[in-house]
């Protein structure tokens, strides 16, 4: 074993200090090993997936109603969406069973000291920390975008690691905590990319990156276009990181050209067209509602448009009067929940969804099992308002 | 073998894919069944095999799905990968699965079908049966 423990946390592990700090030092040990970390290092925020009862299902739910009695968080810990809004579950066609466990979930994270945040973009609406501090993000979106655009060092945490990071305020010193150079660098060679093509360069990044990779060939990139980014790069591999430039002269190359994008885009695109459109995932921030509102100029939707936004964000947008105007669009708003794994689209009534998201795309295809037609934004207001 | 990252002793029969699995969403976590049509294993069930793979790939909540298809009796006996991650190395952890990385040289040299024996705690931890 390389990694080395102090006395207190050997005593830990060994069940000294309760069942839930051995479960967590376990936790914390097994992803020391496999990130080949040397010790623990205090982190400072952790933000927790493992929240929507979709995806984590009965066991998810009694495990945690179990380690809530006595598991209590020692840093300040936020929390990825759930499965639903409150405001409008009634509007979907939920069962009571699924209502009571999400409740059930949404208590035990109370319990245990977790800021009921319910947002996978917590880089979106808390204060970021000064550069360099340690943080343990789960949620791959979140995690990327802390180490590649905030200046925040974390691993690709697991649900577990972050939860025991939670607990014991600890994490191993892993090389993405470290200033370790990416070993690969990725050529961008696609014009005029839009957010569509740069979910699908995340995507595409990360299953041939490993921890890290460079970036070079991207010029300006607007807020929705860095999401996408991040959102694409955890779906599909490891990656935790990217720099973007040439990185160092002996670094292996790879170009992600037209027929690269090709690939993904004919392995997440299964159909010409969607009954119902979803917006966020990663949810859509203030700027983004902004954004949309603009882009509207007044038109309205010919069909259904679901739109995920954290409940920070939706209570703010409310305030300025774009809730208002993305109503009369005909656009339905859910806070603290996303369209990764919802509950609220479901096979039976829909054959397709349309969307920009392609970390959506691969979780409504495979999970939700609905076809997915890929636009970008700008095309899906073209093609689907009037 | 490079590293034993969860300890446990097991015998059974090799299911090996060389893509990488994103637990969550393309595991079905009661049945153990594999979800996603572009996926190597797509309709086969994990349950019981000593499952050899790349590597976890994708969203962190994967972790759950190893803990909830091990609560429903779905899960592999041992998991064998290329490189270690930490959805799988978590979830591996928390469920008691046994989980170790092997050299590239020892994952090309599994095959589907293969009897073996798992053993963490022998010099030789993966016996051909």
């Amino acid at each position: 074993m390389l990694l080395e423990l102090t006395k207190e946390e050997e005593s830990a592990l060994k069940g000294e200090q309760g069942e839930i700090m051995q479960m967590a030092y376990r936790i914390l040990v097994a992803t020391g090993e496999a990130t080949d970390a040397e010790r623990l290092v205090p982190i400072e925020w952790a933000h927790l997936s493992g929240v929507n009862y979709n995806t984590i299902g009965d066991a998810g739910e009694e495990f945690l109603a179990s380690i809530s009695k006595n598991a209590r968080v020692k840093v300040k810990t936020t929390l990825n969406p759930m499965g639903f809004d409150i405001d409008n579950v009634s509007d979907y066609n939920l069962s009571e069973n699924f209502i009571s466990k999400q409740l059930s979930i949404k208590n035990s994270y109370e319990t245990m000291g977790v800021t009921p945040s319910f947002s996978c973009i917590p880089y979106e609406i808390f204060d970021i920390p000064n550069p360099g501090t340690q943080v343990s993000f789960a949620e791959s979106n979140a995690a990327i975008h802390a180490n590649s655009f905030d200046g925040l060092k974390t691993n690709k945490e697991s649900a577990f690691s972050a939860l025991a990071s939670a607990i014991t305020g600890k994490s191993p010193y892993s090389s993405l905590r470290k200033e370790e150079s990416p070993d690969l660098t990725i050529r961008m060679k696609v014009d005029n990319p839009n957010e569509l093509t740069f979910g699908m360069l995340g995507f595409f990044a990360g299953k041939v990156g490993n921890n890290s990779v460079n970036i070079s060939g991207v010029g300006e990139m607007d807020r929705r276009s860095c999401k996408a980014l991040c959102g694409g790069m955890g779906t599909s591999g490891t990656c935790a990181k990217f720099v973007f430039g040439d990185g160092e002269p002996g670094c292996e190359k790879v170009d992600f050209d037209k027929k690269e994008m090709q690939n993904v885009h004919d392995e997440l695109n299964t159909a010409e067209k969607g009954d119902l459109i979803t917006l966020g995932s990663p949810q859509l921030g203030l700027e983004e509602m902004s954004d949309l509102v603009h882009k509207l100029k007044g038109r309205s939707f010919k069909k259904r448009c679901m739109i995920f936004c954290p409940r920070a964000v939706k209570e703010q947008a409310r305030k300025i009067g774009y809730t208002n105007e993305l109503e009369r669009a005909g656009c339905e708003i859910l806070s603290d929940c996303c369209t990764c794994l919802t509950p609220l689209i479901c096979k039976d009534d829909v054959d397709a969804v349309t969307t920009n998201s392609i970390k959506g795309a691969f979780y409504l295809k495979n999970s939700n099992g609905v076809d997915v037609n890929l636009k970008p934004l700008s095309q899906i207001i073209e093609d689907e308002t009037r | 073998m490079r590293k034993i990252l969860v300890k446990g002793k097991t015998q059974g029969t090799v299911l090996k894919s060389n893509d990488s699995i994103n637990f969550l969403g393309t595991v079905d976590k009661k049945t153990g069944k594999i979800t996603d049509k572009n996926h190597e294993l797509y309709g086969q069930s994990i349950k019981d095999s000593i499952l050899v793979f790349p590597s976890g790939v994708g969203s962190s909540v994967g972790a759950y799905t190893i803990y909830s298809i091990k609560s429903n009796n779905s899960a592999p006996l041992a998991m064998i990968c290329q490189k270690a991650d930490l959805t799988v190395a978590t979830g591996c952890a928390l469920a008691d699965i046994p989980l170790v990385v092997v050299s590239d040289e020892e994952f090309s040299s599994f095959h589907t079908g293969q009897q073996i024996l798992l053993d963490t705690e022998s010099p030789n931890p993966v016996t051909l049966l």
